[in-house]
Formats: structure tokens, sequence, C-alpha cells
């Protein structure tokens, strides 16, 4: 228990460390101290502008972001009984951007929407794969194929939605990219008011979703309603996810790679998994965003793709040390 | 009634499993169903966790409904032990056994000093104190039985369900499980329904058996009543011959052969 709250606090420094890095880098470079100054002082100058303007909401939006997608992994992985489930493996992510395209295209000028239709987009895949793949626990097989097929015919949809109305979704560039390029407060506004109902909802639930790994019938004879416990898990899954889906887009695997670090450094106890996931994410994504925003300088590469290239061989990795130790 | 089920009805699909099973179980006693695989035993325990759901009939409780019982309640007097359970392996024994005080505990997130003394008395019961600490995946299949019997005592109940309690384990921890269910029934009055499905074993451990056979109740009785040469040709299609053990003065069986095969 003292490893487990050592390794917390550890990864809170680095968070700090993170948090500051991503502030101060960029095309024009912040020192550390003038980031200092600029955040515990009033005075006007223009780092000032930068910071307040550019660069703390990018690195909120992104820390958001992350938090939200990891939060939801460690959710899902936990209702489906299965550690290889995330909102981007089982699809919930193009659902969600699927819906969200429709709401940008049904009503245009209502741009804060967004993250409505990306939430009910969420919860409405959710339950699809559950129902599909769902038959005495979720099989590996049928839960990834499931989210396969779904990601599939929802990207085909998206497509036909850019082609038919490419002039309605203009304005939501970062949303198709998947990059955190120009995120202002704005994005950062629509967003904050889900992300933390959702996050501060997950710090009541450790004990319960302890149980409920147990299986189901244990959960039942401890006096757990276990499927109205689990909607309520798909729903707190779907906020999360489709929150972080309306402001970055598809952004792959950071919903199955940081619960998975999370579950190696901690264990399964979701006491510990919550906050290390937090943690971790919040590293993970700033430091990929940092990347992107400086390898190709003064262009960016979205966060999307640099995440995807980490992610994929993660996931790959994992597919087959699975498949090993079976 | 204090315990036990009323005219049930449980179909898969289209096949009838029971219809119109009626029995009932006595207080501070260890019962134990026996019958063929596949003939509905195991069903009627998971009635009680949700995972089969009986047509028509009802679980009775004192004299009232189950299901008039909040679920709460009810987690707080029957614990049930599926066969089938799995935790997490990184989970300690420790850690298990305190799940077991969940449907005590009110909001807060702390463990009482109550419940503290709860579970460590429950790891005691079970010979656990020594391996409180080690995570489920170094343990032993009986060592693991044992911290899921600790989990279930930890809930205080007075009835405590198991399915097939021996299943997987070697007859060392078989016979090892089966006297420390027997232990706490002498010592605490804790009555005992289960699933066997070693008939002998079910004669040496428990005080009534309850035999199921064709969808419904066979017959209900004493060790001495049920394992007879009659009843093992009838339920089980063997010609037997039926010993008396000296040490628990309890019968047991050998099998001579099946009559299905050796006419």
């Amino acid at each position: 228990m003292i490893r487990k709250i050592f390794i917390i606090l550890s990864l809170l420094v680095i968070v700090l460390f993170c948090i500051m890095f991503s502030i101060s880098i960029g095309v024009m470079q912040i020192p550390f101290r003038e980031v200092l100054k600029v955040l515990f002082t009033s005075e006007e100058s223009i780092h000032r502008i930068i910071v307040f303007d550019l660069r703390l909401p990018r690195t909120l939006v992104a820390t958001l972001v992350g938090i939200c997608l990891s939060l939801s992994g460690c959710i899902l992985q936990g209702v489906m009984r299965n550690t290889l489930a995330s909102p981007s493996t089982i699809g919930v992510t193009s659902g969600a951007s699927f819906v969200g395209y429709v709401t940008l295209v049904v009503f245009p000028d209502l741009y804060y929407l967004l993250a409505v239709g990306s939430i009910i987009g969420a919860f409405l895949t959710t339950m699809i794969i559950y129902s599909l793949a769902f038959s005495k626990g979720v099989s590996s097989v049928r839960m990834i194929l499931s989210g396969l097929a779904v990601t599939a015919l929802f990207s085909a949809f998206n497509d036909v939605i850019k082609i038919f109305f490419a002039e309605r979704i203009v304005d939501a560039q970062s949303f198709m990219l998947g990059s955190l390029n120009g995120t202002t407060w704005e994005q950062f506004f629509m967003i904050s008011p889900f992300a933390i109902i959702g996050i501060v909802i997950c710090f009541f639930i450790p004990n319960k979703l302890n149980i409920l790994m147990l299986g189901d019938e244990i959960a039942y004879s401890l006096g757990i309603n276990v499927e109205r416990f689990k909607l309520f898990l798909i729903i707190l899954a779907s906020l999360l996810s489709g929150v972080a889906v309306a402001v970055a887009g598809l952004i792959s695997f950071v919903g199955l790679i940081i619960p998975h670090i999370a579950r190696l450094l901690v264990g399964s106890d979701y006491k510990y998994l919550f906050p290390t996931a937090i943690l971790l994410s919040t590293i993970f994504m700033t430091i990929c965003d940092m990347i992107g925003r400086i390898i190709i300088m003064p262009a960016e590469m979205p966060v999307s793709v640099i995440i995807s290239f980490i992610g994929a061989p993660f996931f790959l990795y994992l597919l087959r040390t699975r498949e090993m130790t079976k | 009634m204090y315990f036990g089920y009323k005219n049930i009805y449980i179909t898969f699909g289209k096949k009838e499993i029971l219809k119109d099973v009626t029995m009932s179980f006595e207080k501070n006693k260890v019962s134990t169903i026996i019958g063929k695989n596949g003939c509905g035993k195991s069903s009627l325990l998971r009635i009680l966790s949700n995972a089969v759901k009986p047509i028509s009939g009802e679980v009775i409780f004192e004299d009232k409904l189950l299901k008039e019982y909040t679920r709460k309640d009810i987690a707080k007097r029957i614990a049930i032990l599926p066969q089938v359970h799995d935790a997490p392996s990184d989970t300690t024994v420790e850690t298990l056994v305190s799940y077991g005080r969940y449907p005590h505990k009110h909001k807060s997130i702390m463990t009482s000093k109550e419940d503290e003394e709860i579970i460590s008395q429950s790891m005691e019961l079970m010979g656990l104190t020594d391996i409180r600490k080690q995570s489920l995946g170094t343990l032993s299949g009986g060592q693991r039985q044992r911290a899921w019997i600790a989990m279930t005592l930890t809930q205080q109940p007075e009835i405590l369900i198991l399915d097939e309690p021996t299943t997987h384990l070697d007859i060392t921890y078989q016979i090892e499980i089966l006297s420390l269910i027997e232990s706490l029934n002498k010592k605490f009055g804790l009555t005992v329904i289960m699933v066997l499905h070693d008939l002998n074993q079910a004669s040496r451990y428990s005080h009534k058996m309850y035999v199921i056979n064709n969808k419904k109740v066979e017959a209900i009785g004493t060790p001495n009543e049920i394992l007879t040469t009659s009843m093992m040709e009838k339920v089980f299609s063997l010609k037997t011959t039926i010993l008396e053990d000296n040490y628990a003065k309890r019968p047991y069986f050998l099998a001579k052969y099946s009559v299905k095969h050796n006419k």
C-alpha cells in the first residue's frame, strides 16, 4: 500500500513538471521562470498573452481529454470484465464522433451541442457493443470484432457526411483531425462541466467497482443491483469518452494504454487505479501534445497521430501477450 | 418455513429443467442437494444470485417472500458462493475477505475497528492469517477456496449457500473445506445449504439430503434414508453395496456396475 501511494505521489510530481513544460515549449520558448511569473503575478507581458490565450487552455484541454478517455477505459474494462475494452477498441469513439457530426450538421449554429451529441453517440454505441458481445461475460474476440464492425460502419457514415455537408463542418477542424491545434477557452468551457462531473463521480465508485470485479453473482449476493450499476457505469463511461471526442475527435488508444500501464503499476484495485490513470494520462497527453508541437516546427502534427504511432504497436503487443498467456 | 423454495419452475429456452419444486431447509443444519449432472440442482441455488430466473415459484425466507427483503438486508443474512468465481489475481487475501463487509458498510470509505475485527476473525477461522498479505494468484486451489469462504463469513450470514465448494480441488483440500464447513455449523449454528457432487461426502457431512430427479424432488431425508440401494438404482442407475463408516456412523456406497450398460 505504501508503495502504491509512493507511486501516485511521484506521478504527481511528474505531472507538475509536464504541465510546466507544456506551457513553456512551443514556437516561442518561454523559460520556466517566466512561466511561474506569468502564472502567479499579474504583470502584463507578451508571455502572459501566449500563456493564457494559447498554451494554458490547450494544456488543460489535452489533460482533460486524456483523463476522460483513460477513466472511461478503466470503467469499460470493469463492465466488460475484459482488459482489452477501451473507448476506441470497441468503437465508442467512432459512434460518438458520428453523432457529433450529425449534431453539427443539424444544428450548425449551436456549437456547444457537439458535446451533448458526442455523449449520446458514445452511450448508444456502448449499449450496442455490450448487447452484441455479451453472453456469460464478454468474449474478447466478439467484443473486438463488434467494435471493428461498428467503427467501420460509423466511419463510412462520417465520410458521407464529410462529402455532403463539407461547408457545415468546416469550423470543427480539430474535431475532424484529432488535433488540439488552436484550442481555446471556448472548448475548455464546453467540455469541462461534463468532464468534471464525470471525474468527480469516479471518486465515489471504486469500492462498488471492486466488488463488481468479483463477478455478477458475487456482486449480486453482496447486495449490489448489478444490472442497474452496470447501466450507470456505461452512462458514466459514455459521458467521459463522449466529452473527449467532442473536442479532440478520434483520439485512439489513450483509453487502452493508460489503464494498462496503471494496472501494471498499482494493480487492479480501483481505489488506486483511478488516481493513477488520471495522473498517467495527464503525463502521456501533455508529452504527446508537446511532441506534436515541436516535431515539425513551425507546423504541427495532430496529437492523435503521435498517440496512434505509440498506441497501435502497444495494442498489438497486448494482443500478442494475451494470446501467449492463455 | 425458515428457508426454502415453493413451486419453482425453471426452463432454459424450451427445455424444462425443474417443475414444481418445493423444498424447505432447516435452521442450523447442513443440507445438501444431490442429483445427476444437469438435473437442475445448481440452477436452484443460482436463483438466489439472480443468475437463473424461474418462470414461476418463490423463494421463502422466514415465512416471507425473499423478494420482499431489500438486497442489502438479504446480503447481511444470506451469503452465497457460486461455483464459478473470479477475482483479479493481484487481490490479496485480506482485501478479498474485507469485501464481505460491503453490505454492512454505510457511506464511509474506511473500514471501522469492528469491521477489522470481523475480517481477521474470518481469516483466523479459515486458517488464512499467515497468508493474508499474499495475492490470490500465488495461492493453491484449496487456499483460494478458503479465502472465498472467509469472504462469505465476513458477511456474518446466518445462512451460507455453497455451489459445489469442492470442485477442482484435490481430495485433501476437499475434505479440508468440508470439515471447515462442518465446524462452522457446529460452532456457530450456521445454516449451510450446498450442492455436492460426491454422494459419500454428502452423506458424511450433511444432516439432510435433497434428491432431485426427473425435474422433481425425488426424496428428502437423512443420509440413512437416502443412501439406499433402491435410490441409487433409481436416480443414478447404479447397482451398489451400501456400507456404514465406523468413524462417522454414516452410510456410504460402493458401485458394482451401471444398470444401463451391464444388463
